[in-house]
């Protein structure tokens, strides 16, 4: 059975010429293609929800929603309306990587320390001027981690096109008649590398559009992959002075005024 | 809402050889858009076992990835060295493309539901590994600081603080996780004969492609997610009232 | 409702404690000795930093020591287990750290479930600490996340009396609340403090606070130097050195004067007389004022001696009373309004309104200069720790 990995080694490297650099070189480019545009459609959108600080219920439940939609489900209901081909696969690919984009641009945005804004609307800067200067700036990282999600997601799905149509990847792993265990297996080493290596490159773009001052916290925080946010909770001393409270006070007030003149 | 989906579509073109789809009306021999006599013929003998199977098949996967990742995430909890080596460990497992997984997998337990379900159990560590240990480091300092000042030892203080206030984060990470393994269950199919993925596979993809199949298929993989994740959260809202009361101030 | 009154409340000794914390050069707490008796509030108080919160957490070994010992109800607590310890003993914080998942009665009743209480008595118990703090029965079902800061202060307040520990540990507990809200807390828990009479030690960094919660008061300086222990009146009257001084205020004799109430002064005596009444020259006493009382000596007017002469008083020659302050009215308050009235003497009235005597610069004067009437400092080898 070692020999199916050693195999898989040998497959690599006797077939990479014929086979496997187009097949990769494919993959790669429905994954970009997939990826730009979801970040076209996710990157502004969130931003600018994010901005007017509206909408948090759509922009943080479609990524919710998106994970239930399993992308080989989705493009079996997608086959029979459009057909086998590079567009089917582009839809579904961007309805599995738009949401995460989404959802990240808006709480990066969003979260954006209130304090800041108003520091800079008070030294006079205009509403998209703050949104390009302070908001995205600030906003970047946790912006390149959703890509960086999405990315991931992308190169390992891509595969599914092997068995809808043809084209990547998939196309050696879903044909075991052709090129043997031997083959899929050393397309999957192909996939595994081509997938650590976007999450490195991301994971690079992310440290350098990280303002210096906050590097190590954000990077190292594993909470962001996936989309994975563990709820947070709502600071308790928020809400200290309640109406009770305030009618407490005004009484404690007409009691210190009981030194009669 | 299938049926309005059905009625915007296109026509599928007529397929030769259309016997290989069993007892056949006309729909299933011309390869209609969707046939619910199909449905109806293959309920009992294919979609529905492969519903059940589905959802076992997630069952078991989520289980046992719960069971490790919390006892992984009790002992880092403890022991914080122990973060940073199951973090890279469960990121690598949770990079590598599920197919792939299941591909390695092949040669060394073979083609059947084992070796699913190793891959599977692997996609969830991450997951639940980090919204556990997230949950339980989540207390606020004075929480904890109480609980010890009041006598509670460490344990007691795990049990009845720390573990109580993690359950909205770790049932957070549960939701992610059950979403992602139904749909994981689907690509499983493209490689052993069970679940929903199995009738997109040999019931759709295989029979030239078959779209009855791929829509049943396809749509009952989405209901079953959306159906996993809203039994959770309502579970959710049973298990932590407080967590509702502070949600409506 | 009165509280289970067994072991109330047990003295704390202080004896050559020392804490270093690792990595760490200078001691946080140096050589600190002292003697807290039973039933008193002993408020440690000095700059941020200085090692008070590191002191209180000594006591119930939520940090061990370095060297010395600590002593409660005369046992050293190095042998015991921490855990059981803590449970013997109240302990407030800044920000309470209520548990967000359990409703009040469960906060409150969380040190009754780790001593293994019955239900029904944790509920009993729950219901009457909610009382004795002041919060209605039914708050008891709600989350920590319904109430108000100050709602939250007194449940932690509760949670901490729950087992009815002999001695409570508070770090700035009303450090978060507003100034007239934490006024209140203050003013309701001298007042549980009359009727539980516990062993309380209070962190506090404003001498304020201090003065006004403190039976005694251990002023600390950075290091965790022990600079002056004694009560408010006799720091305030004698501070040990400059840093005291400066840290007490320029305004010490102010302060000072807000530790006394008129009830503690030799009032002046008043001259009253009724409606109708005729006053003979003998009877006017100190100044010239002769106040008009009503059937229950409650004023109604003033005069001066020259009008009244030797006629009777008729309401109509009076003029209507000056000012007046309550006989729960500290000195301070006293000078203050004395100080918008020209300095002429108030007239005090008791609880029910009616005449109880005249204050006046010269009184308060003497109560400035006046010697704190027990200077306390406590040698720790004097008191009788078993009484
Ligand atoms: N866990 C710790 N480790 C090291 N030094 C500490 C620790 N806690 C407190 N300190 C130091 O001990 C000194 C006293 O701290 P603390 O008791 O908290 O002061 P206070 O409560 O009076 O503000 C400070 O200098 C502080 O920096
Ligand atoms: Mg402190």
């Amino acid at each position: 059975m070692s020999n199916d990995f050693v195999a898989g080694f040998h497959f690599v490297f006797d077939r990479w010429g014929d086979v496997l650099q187009q097949k990769t070189l494919e993959h790669l480019a429905i994954s970009g293609e997939a990826v730009a545009i979801s970040i076209l459609i996710g990157v502004p959108l969130g931003c600018l929800l994010g901005h007017l600080h509206r909408f948090s219920f759509i922009a943080i439940n479609t990524s919710n929603l998106a994970r239930a939609l399993p992308t080989l489900a989705v493009l079996s209901i997608l086959l029979p309306y459009t057909g086998i081909g590079d567009t089917t696969a582009i839809i579904a690919l961007v309805i599995l990587a738009a949401p995460p984009i989404l959802t990240n641009s808006y709480v990066a945005v969003d979260q954006v320390d209130a304090d800041t804004i108003d520091a800079a609307k008070g030294i006079g800067l205009r509403a998209w001027q703050v949104l390009l200067r302070v908001e995205l700036p600030l906003a970047l990282p946790l912006i390149f981690a959703g890509i960086r999600t999405a990315a991931v997601f992308v190169v390992a799905t891509a595969t599914l096109k092997g068995f809808f149509g043809g084209g990547g990847l998939g196309d050696v792993i879903s044909n075991p008649a052709s090129f043997k265990i031997s083959g899929i297996i050393g397309a999957s080493y192909v996939l595994i590398v081509m997938s650590v290596l976007a999450q490195l490159l991301f994971l690079g773009i992310e440290y350098l559009v990280t303002p210096v001052g906050l590097r190590r916290r954000r990077l190292s925080s594993p909470l962001r992959r996936g989309g994975v946010r563990p709820a947070t909770e709502v600071g308790d001393d928020a809400l200290a002075t309640s109406q009770l409270e305030q009618a407490q006070l005004k009484q404690a007030q007409l009691e210190q005024g009981s030194i009669t003149r | 809402m299938i049926v309005a989906v059905a009625a915007l579509a296109a026509k599928a073109p007529v397929i030769p050889g259309s016997d290989a789809y069993g007892k056949t009306s006309k729909c299933v021999k011309d390869n209609g858009t969707f046939c619910w006599d199909w449905v109806r013929d293959r309920w009992s003998g294919t979609v529905g076992p492969a519903l059940v199977q589905h959802i076992q098949l997630a069952v078991v996967a989520v289980v046992i990835g719960f069971a490790i990742s919390f006892v992984l995430a009790l002992l880092a909890y403890r022991a914080r060295w122990l973060v940073p080596p199951v973090t890279f460990l469960s990121s690598l497992l949770y990079t590598v493309p599920s197919l792939a997984a299941f591909y390695i997998l092949v040669p060394i337990t073979g083609i059947n539901d084992f070796t699913v379900e190793i891959a599977l159990v692997s996609y969830t560590l991450l997951i639940l590994f980090t919204n556990t240990l997230a949950g339980l480091t989540g207390a606020s300092g004075d929480v904890r600081d109480a609980a010890r000042g009041l006598g509670m030892t460490p344990t007691q203080s795990l049990w009845r603080v720390e573990l109580p206030l993690a359950v909205p984060t770790i049932v957070a990470g549960l939701r992610v996780a059950v979403v992602t393994i139904i749909s994981l269950v689907t690509v499983a199919g493209l490689i052993v004969p069970d679940g929903l993925g199995a009738v997109i596979y040999t019931e759709g993809l295989k029979k030239n492609n078959f779209n009855t199949a791929l829509i049943v298929g396809g749509v009952l993989c989405i209901v079953l997610a959306l159906a996993a994740d809203a039994l959770l959260a309502g579970l959710q809202r049973l298990i932590t009232p407080w967590a509702a009361a502070r949600r409506s101030r | 409702m009165p509280v289970d009154t067994g072991k109330t409340a047990a003295p704390l000794e202080f004896r050559n404690v020392t804490k270093r914390y690792e990595g760490t050069d200078a001691a946080a707490i140096k050589d600190l000795s002292f003697v807290v008796p039973a039933g008193e509030v002993c408020v440690l108080v000095g700059p941020s930093g200085c090692g008070k919160t590191t002191a209180m957490r000594l006591v119930n070994r939520m940090i061990d020591m370095t060297g010395g010992e600590i002593l409660i109800d005369g046992k050293s607590i190095s042998g015991r287990s921490p855990a059981d310890l803590r449970r013997e003993i109240g302990y407030v914080i800044q920000h309470v750290g209520l548990f967000p998942h359990l409703n009040v009665a469960n906060n409150i009743g969380t040190v009754p479930r780790l001593l293994g209480w019955d239900r029904k008595r944790i509920a009993s118990r729950s219901a009457e600490l909610l009382e004795l703090v002041g919060l209605p029965a039914e708050m008891g079902k709600r989350y920590p996340s319904q109430l108000s800061g100050g709602q939250r202060q007194r449940v932690g307040v509760a949670r901490a009396l729950a087992a009815d520990p002999p001695l409570m540990l508070m770090d700035e507990p009303f450090g978060a609340i507003d100034p007239i809200n934490r006024d209140r807390l203050q003013n309701e828990f001298l007042r549980l403090q009359r009727e539980i009479k516990k062993t309380v030690v209070f962190v506090t960094h404003d001498i304020d606070e201090g003065i006004k919660m403190g039976d005694r008061i251990a002023i600390l300086r950075e290091g965790g130097e022990l600079v002056q222990y004694d009560t408010p009146d006799a720091i305030l009257a004698n501070p040990a050195d400059e840093f005291v001084a400066r840290f007490v205020g320029a305004d010490r004799g102010l302060k000072r004067l807000a530790l006394t109430n008129l009830e503690q002064v030799d009032l002046d005596e008043v001259t009253c007389v009724r409606e109708g009444e005729t006053i003979s020259p003998g009877t006017w006493v100190d100044n010239d004022i002769v106040v008009v009382v009503d059937g229950e000596r409650k004023p109604i007017g003033e005069m001066t001696r020259d009008v009244s002469s030797d006629s009777a008083v008729t309401l109509g020659s009076a003029r209507p009373v000056g000012a007046s302050i309550p006989i729960t009215a500290s000195l301070r308050d006293a000078l203050s309004l004395m100080m918008t009235e020209s300095i002429r003497p108030l007239l005090v009235l008791d609880g029910e309104g009616r005449v109880a005597g005249w204050v006046s610069i010269d009184q308060i004067n003497k109560a400035v200069r006046q010697v704190p009437n027990e200077s306390a400092a406590i040698d720790a080898a004097g008191i009788d720790l078993d009484k």
